[in-house]
């Protein structure tokens, strides 16, 4: 039986773990790791839900595989924060009440930090664009964008 | 499932060994975004995963005297963000960057869209417009095959025992050269195509066409070259006239399926008006170098 011990950086700490080859990332983080933050929607790469950061760019997680995590950079939703201390988006995302269940946030957040990396004034067609491939079934997603953009404005201005 | 193993050569040498031993149940590994959803749905149950993606060569753009070479394992966000190859072959760029959401672009590959042969894959039409080729290593050495023999009927290629795609070759187009791929979806994101036209062309001095190339997806088992469209635009100007048998062309090439997506009628309509959308594009690209 295959198992593959990996060392990669999660949330800035080195992690090992082990997993067999038909691990996904996403069962990783949720059933190694215990990091249940990541959201496991549809396990087809749909949905968004499990997206997550591997080495600067933004992926579904349950189409990453454990065994080829070997020295790589994942970043989830519980490295957001700065401690206590929200991310812009975190407490965009509360002051515009852009979540209702919760379970699609997670991965609207992830993805939503991952575009405003690489462009951090979008209009609001790139952010619906850009958050195409995150679903969400309870709020619709005007709250989402209007929450992505005011947070982009704070980033800005405060040159973060 | 759990007997899978996972192998992660750095050489195509390693990995053509690799793939030979284990015969027909070891897949080549690149993205990962259709491999590992038909192994969820078990359509698939390989014993072996080869990941390409610690071959150097496999994940690199290089740009050669006469081609480019596009790694197979380059991801579609990495496309995106090649500016040069964006210039040179801005269809083919646009068609990588048509599938799946952002999160899919972070894996998906050319050589995973060509090698996974969905007959609405659009990359396909695009890069046979281009006059692509796929570099197929195997036991035997390299080979270079144009791209539109790869696929042979939906999820079948004629790839042979221990081969597979390390490479995509497209030419350095010539001057006045320019090309447009476009697809019909029911919605503006995250969907399959219903048809898909690539076009590439090339202009004489004087504004008529010196050469082109058609090709369409999703309106037969493969995609293909309408071999028609070429002497339709040869020696033409960008008129009404040539564009409409341009798109009578196109829709004669045309043997689509329903589906949910669309009926037989709907894809040849629409398979019409696309290429000649994608010819008009591609001409005004290339009227502007």
């Amino acid at each position: 039986m295959a198992r593959h011990h990996i060392t990669a950086t999660i949330n800035g700490d080195e992690t090992e773990f082990s997993c067999h080859t038909h691990q996904t990332l996403l069962d990783v983080l949720r059933t190694e790791l215990n990091l249940t933050g990541t959201k496991n929607g549809c396990d087809t790469g749909d949905c968004g839900a499990c997206t997550v950061i591997v080495n600067g760019c933004a992926v579904n997680a349950c189409l990453v595989l454990g065994a080829e995590l070997e020295g790589a950079t994942v970043e989830t939703i519980e490295g957001m924060s700065d401690g206590k201390k929200l991310h812009p988006l975190q407490q965009k995302f509360l002051d515009h009440a852009a979540l209702q269940c919760g379970v699609c946030t997670p991965g609207f957040l992830n993805m939503a930090k991952a575009l405003l990396e690489k462009n951090p004034d979008p209009t609001e067609t790139e952010v619906r664009y850009g958050l195409a491939g995150n679903l969400c079934r309870c709020t619709g997603y005007d709250k989402i964008v209007r929450a992505v953009l005011d947070a982009a404005k704070e980033m800005r201005a405060n040159g973060s | 499932m759990t007997n899978l193993r996972y192998e992660c050569p750095e050489s195509v040498d390693a990995a053509v060994s690799l793939l030979s031993a284990e015969g027909a149940t070891a897949k080549v590994f690149a993205g990962g975004t259709d491999l590992l959803v038909q192994m969820k749905d078990d359509l698939i149950e390989p014993t072996l995963l080869i990941d390409l993606k610690k071959i150097a060569e496999t994940r690199t753009v290089s740009f050669e005297s006469d081609h480019v070479r596009v790694g197979a394992a380059v991801t579609g966000a990495e496309l995106g963000e090649n500016e040069k190859l964006k210039a040179m072959w801005p269809g083919v760029v646009e068609a990588a960057q048509l599938i799946g959401s952002d999160q899919i672009q972070g894996r998906a590959t050319m050589g995973g869209n060509l090698c996974n042969a969905s007959p609405a894959a659009d990359t396909v039409p695009a890069l046979i417009a281009a006059n692509a080729k796929a570099v197929i290593a195997g036991p035997k050495g390299t080979r270079d095959v144009p791209v539109g023999d790869i696929p042979t009927a939906p999820g079948q290629t004629s790839l042979g025992e221990g081969e597979f795609v390390t490479a995509i070759i497209l030419p350095n187009p010539p001057a006045r050269s320019n090309d447009a791929y476009l697809r019909f979806i029911p919605r503006t994101e995250m969907d399959i195509a219903v048809v898909g036209a690539g076009v590439a062309l090339t202009l004489n001095d004087d504004g008529t066409c010196a050469d082109a190339r058609l090709a369409l997806g999703a309106v037969a088992p493969t995609a293909g070259l309408v071999e028609a469209a070429t002497d339709i635009l040869k020696g033409k100007k960008l008129e009404d006239a040539v564009l409409d048998a341009l798109a009578k062309a196109a829709q004669d090439a045309c043997s689509p399926i329903d589906d949910k997506r669309g009926t037989v009628e709907f894809r040849i309509k629409v398979a019409g008006v696309l290429a000649r959308r994608a010819a008009t594009i591609a001409w005004q690209r290339a009227e502007k170098q």
